[in-house]
């Protein structure tokens, strides 16, 4: 009989971010039952003790996300995972977390919807609240997960954008992903580079606490660490003091989009599958993406030429990444769970270079290779 | 130097430009001289303060202290200071929140602060209306009075916040009033010495908005008013039931022993290891 590998196990999508929050050193979190992303609480109800780190059972969605910005305001890596109607009610302080610059991982396993929706059924029904759902103009980074590994990495990496660009960042789920059983390794040898917030080396002093530095990313001290700081939603000048200054006001907003928009090189990533001679390509993310890379198989075979590019990064959107495949492509293919929000995106970047078609479903059930392949039969 | 001069010196930001947004008379600046009284007196270290507020004219006290300082969203305040407390126990955090903030929107996380007996002290200043907005009703605003949301009389029924408190599971209650600013410094004090979650509820007045739509005066005439119906217990076990219909009791009113959130946190840290090794 062959020898069970200890580094090989069968875990579910949720329980992948679990493994990859503790990784990339998530000892906080801060909480409130919901489907379908309850798993990930438990989990670490049971596992953050155990490694000094905290859980609690918040009274809502509201005071999950407040109490997170709290606990990285005091130097310990926060997160949350919550599902649409709690995602609606964190919005408010996740916006405060984007003005204040306060690094946190919020977890998104998208139900669909509107409001209570279909708690079970799987949907990608949040691509645009999770870049606009907070009020006011602001950056905002989104991961999207395609597999229970990419769940662990990807975790992994929301936490290293979070603290190396002080911005909250959401971890996109799909519910097949986050519900999905699949072989994973984890290995303790397995290198894995970890990011922490820089800290101020300079004096209390003259320590500028949002300093518009080329850089954009101001330093960040720990509460309690002999910095005293002021830290506010409202706008404010570099030393974190309310402002109504034209000239402060503007400079902050700028610099707030700068530090992720000068950085889209290593924010931004995405997968090129046969893409290089592809006359139709797919652009698909998350569980989509799984069943279009089975019908860009199939419709190879078949002797179309088909690819597919799948946004890791949603937002910002991977617009070079499209540009790149648009210089070849004639067809577009915008598969996704929703009326069409990835699409408008790529309509946008398009701008009427390649001929763009959308495949919604909004059923509660996922978009099949078939139903793909049907639709690149359409367009070829 | 005078004493007063030097606590300014030591405790407000001299690089944050004065004056400061409150209305000539508010109650809140002599809540903000209590509170660095009270900070001195039980003698914290500047560095291991967090004074975390809300939204409002009271949530604006936190920018002109030179502690941590943490502004939040309305309502919220609580849930960032736990977050702060349970990150960092060894942190003295310290909430100030407004009547409608602490317990119209953030009401949940009041009740919720309280029952966990989280370590902190909740700062409430009670002007009975929402002042930065212009006047609107609040949960404690008395029924039968007026703001600009209840021009035809408030028929809502006012909270009674220390109650509230009480019953929610804190481990100390008191309350005060602008007025009797020596009393406040010494409530303000007793509250941080406390382990456990502390409530301070401190009666103020809002002579721009309250005042005027209720026609109760200015602020000297609405102090006069906190003078003469506030009245420590003892006081009003003199008094016949007339005479304490309209009063309210300001002193100590509730204190009791309970196990801290972060200490029991830290017993299910340990058992959480025990756990694990069988």
């Amino acid at each position: 009989m062959k020898k069970r590998n200890p580094e090989e196990f069968l875990m579910q999508g949720n329980e992948a971010i679990v493994a990859g929050a503790l990784k990339a050193g998530c000892r906080f979190y801060a909480g409130y039952p919901i489907t379908p992303a309850t798993e990930i609480a438990e989990l670490l109800s049971v596992k953050l003790p155990g490694v000094d780190g905290t859980f609690i059972q918040m009274e809502d969605e509201i005071g999950s996300m407040g109490t997170i910005i709290g606990a990285s305001l005091a130097g310990v890596k926060s997160m949350t995972a919550t599902s649409g109607p709690g995602f609606s009610l964190m919005q408010e302080n996740l916006g405060f977390a984007v003005m204040a610059e306060v690094p946190c991982v919020v977890v998104n396993v998208m139900r669909s919807g509107p409001s209570t929706g279909q708690p079970t059924a799987p949907s990608q029904g949040d691509i645009m609240q999770a870049r606009w759902g907070t009020h006011g103009d602001h950056p905002m980074i989104v991961l999207s997960p395609s597999t229970v590994r990419e769940c662990y990495d990807l975790t992994i990496r929301a936490f290293n954008l979070a603290e190396k660009y002080r911005n909250p960042v959401i971890l996109l789920v799909d519910e097949v992903i986050a519900h999905m059983r699949e072989k994973i390794i984890l290995s303790d040898r397995e290198e894995i580079e970890l990011y922490e917030r820089r800290k101020p080396t300079v004096p209390p002093e003259w320590y500028i606490p949002y300093e518009d530095t080329p850089a954009g990313v101001p330093a960040m001290a720990d509460f309690g660490s002999g910095y005293r700081y002021h830290v506010t939603g409202l706008i404010h000048d570099v030393r974190g003091f309310p402002t109504s200054r034209p000239d402060e006001i503007g400079p902050l907003i700028m610099r707030l989009f700068r530090k992720i928009s000068q950085n889209l090189v290593d924010i931004q990533q995405a997968e090129f599958l046969a893409t290089e001679d592809a006359e139709i390509v797919i652009v698909a993310c998350g569980c989509v993406a799984r069943a279009a890379k089975r019908a860009v198989g199939e419709a190879r075979a078949m002797g179309l030429k088909v690819g597919l590019l799948r946004p890791i990064t949603v937002w910002p959107f991977v617009r070079s990444a499209l540009e790149k495949v648009l210089a070849t492509s004639r067809s577009v293919i915008v598969p996704e769970m929703n009326m069409g929000q990835l699409s408008r995106e790529v309509k946008r970047v398009n701008q009427g270079r390649a001929k763009v078609f959308t495949l919604n479903k909004v059923d509660g059930t996922m978009i099949t290779a078939e139903e793909i392949l049907d639709r690149i039969r359409e367009v070829a | 130097m005078p004493d007063v001069t030097k606590l300014i010196h030591k405790y407000l930001r001299h690089e944050k430009k004065f004056p400061h947004v409150w209305c000539p008379g508010c109650g809140i600046g002599t809540m903000l001289g209590a509170l660095i009284r009270a900070i001195d007196a039980v003698g914290y270290e500047k560095d291991e303060v967090v004074l975390v507020s809300g939204i409002g004219c009271s949530g604006r006290l936190s920018v002109y202290v030179d502690v941590n300082t943490l502004h939040t969203t309305h309502g919220r305040a609580l849930t960032f200071a736990t977050g702060v407390k349970l990150a960092n126990p060894k942190l003295k955090v310290i909430v100030i929140m407004g009547d409608g903030d602490a317990v119209a929107i953030g009401g949940n996380h009041f009740i919720h602060a309280a029952r966990r007996n989280i370590d902190l002290t909740a700062i409430i200043l009670n002007n009975s209306i929402y002042g930065m907005t212009g006047g609107q009703a609040s949960p404690t605003t008395p029924y039968g009075m007026r703001s600009t949301t209840t021009v035809y009389r408030n028929i809502d029924h006012a909270f009674n916040i220390s109650d509230l408190a009480a019953v929610a599971g804190a481990s100390f209650v008191a309350r005060s009033t602008v007025y009797h600013a020596k009393h406040l410094d010494s409530m303000m004090a007793k509250a941080f010495r406390k382990e456990g979650f502390s409530v301070v509820e401190v009666i103020s007045h809002c002579h721009t908005h309250y005042g005027k739509l209720n026609r109760l005066g200015g602020a000297v005439e609405m102090l006069e008013w906190q003078r003469d119906h506030g009245v420590t217990a003892e006081k009003a076990a003199s008094l016949t039931p007339e005479e304490r219909a309209d009063k309210f009791i300001i002193g100590v009113l509730m204190e009791r022993e309970l196990p801290l959130y972060h200490e029991e946190y830290g017993d299910l840290r340990k058992r959480a290891k025990e756990e694990s090794k069988t």
